[in-house]
């Protein structure tokens, strides 16, 4: 899954202390492992099992992803931001390739 | 129906501003719904049918879905299918084929250019001498001008380029022209809707014009309308295309189904258009 894009909704501006809603989706079709192919083969897994977000190098929240997942997992999520900097999110796939997106906000 | 009128946290005023952008016929439908909104377009959802038509009012597969599916249709962000979406604005104006054009070569800004196209398909094709539907038109553009290899059917590629083109219709009222050449695929088409096949001996119309909004086990029947394709099917994990959902349709009744773009298909993606007249385009639906 090369292809996987994560797309990313963080408010580009909040007050100090504020309490936000992060949104989160990637594309990825999370193969459970349980499914078969026509000729009766097990189709291996192959899964997001782990997604964390990061604020200015500290973890803010994390979770681990089960194969009943769903494709194209959706994330949403609330963060208190005390200061200005970065959110780093981090997803790590079965295969050990890890998507990375970040964006920055501003507390006024 | 009250429960089709309510909508979770997205009431709206539809009075003022929706009488405003409809013709005089649907106003008095207008006055008293309450139609969902996408940003600020306004999706139409329910309205009065063309004449001739067999049914009191033409109503939008959103309308059956749970507040929770409607939810992620009518927020760009949540929705998924808005993956491929993304991925088809960059193939837009990505150079493609030997005669080193893209999209945007001819097409230029796609929210200008492709404005209303996909509320106005299937439409007649004089050179190919058939009605188009999205698929052979972008196709057609692909192998003659662009000179590039045709893309599948149900391909990543085309489901996302026919759902960004379609994005940008969204909120107009499909109105397809079954007049002309194309009364014979209109008609055609019709004859399939009302005509029966499979071991279980049921047609379209058995559903979705007799039975909709009842359930059909676990799940709501709607009127089967088209003006949400391609969609994203949370049964599917992925996008979708017409033809695909009445693939799955006719095995579902065990009937031999035909095959996506054939004739049969394409006829009856005309007249299910036809049947849709009025509805808004909501492409890139979600769907349960």
């Amino acid at each position: 899954m090369a292809q996987a894009k994560p797309r990313v909704k963080v408010p580009k501006k909040a007050s100090k202390d504020e309490v936000i809603a992060i949104k989160t989706l990637i594309s990825h079709k999370m193969e459970s492992g349980q499914r078969k192919d026509k000729e009766g083969n097990v189709i291996p897994r192959q899964i997001i099992n782990k997604f964390t977000c990061e604020f200015n190098g500290k973890m803010v929240f994390g979770c681990d992803l089960e194969p009943a997942v769903s494709a194209n997992p959706y994330l949403e999520f609330n963060v208190r931001v005390p200061e200005s900097g970065t959110f780093k999110f981090s997803w790590v796939d079965d295969d050990g390739s890890v998507y990375t997106k970040e964006s920055k906000i501003t507390v006024e | 129906m009250k429960w089709a009128r309510t909508f979770s946290g997205k009431s709206i005023c539809a009075g003022v501003a929706t009488a405003a952008l409809l013709s005089s016929a649907m106003i008095a439908q207008a006055e008293d719904a309450e139609f969902p909104k996408v940003g600020d377009t306004i999706l139409t959802t329910r309205v009065a049918p063309p004449e001739g038509h067999p049914l009191s009012e033409v109503i939008s597969g959103l309308e059956y879905r749970t507040s929770e599916t409607k939810d992620l249709q009518l927020d760009d962000f949540n929705n998924p299918g808005f993956l491929l979406v993304d991925e088809a604005e960059e193939a837009w104006s990505t150079v493609d084929g030997a005669a080193g054009k893209s999209c945007e070569s001819c097409h230029g800004d796609a929210s200008e250019s492709m404005k209303g196209v996909r509320a106005a398909m299937p439409k007649w094709n004089e050179a190919a001498g058939r009605p188009f539907t999205l698929e052979n038109q972008i196709n057609a553009c692909r192998t003659e001008r662009m000179e590039a290899d045709a893309w599948k059917w149900e391909s990543n590629a085309m489901l996302g380029m026919t759902a960004y083109v379609g994005l940008q219709s969204r909120g107009m009222p499909v109105d397809v022209d079954v007049s002309g050449p194309m009364k014979p695929w209109f008609e055609r088409g019709k004859e399939l809707y009302y005509t029966r096949v499979g071991q279980l001996d049921m047609s379209c119309s058995n559903c979705h014009e007799d039975n909709y909004g009842n359930y059909i086990r676990a799940d709501k029947l709607s009127q089967g309308q088209s003006n949400g394709f391609p969609t994203y099917r949370f049964k599917w994990q992925k996008m979708g295309s017409l033809h695909r959902r009445f693939k799955g349709c006719m095995e579902n009744i065990r009937a031999t189904a035909f095959k996506r773009g054939s004739d049969e298909f394409v006829a009856l993606e005309t007249y299910l258009a036809w049947r849709g007249t009025g509805l808004t385009d909501e492409t890139p639906a979600v769907r349960n």
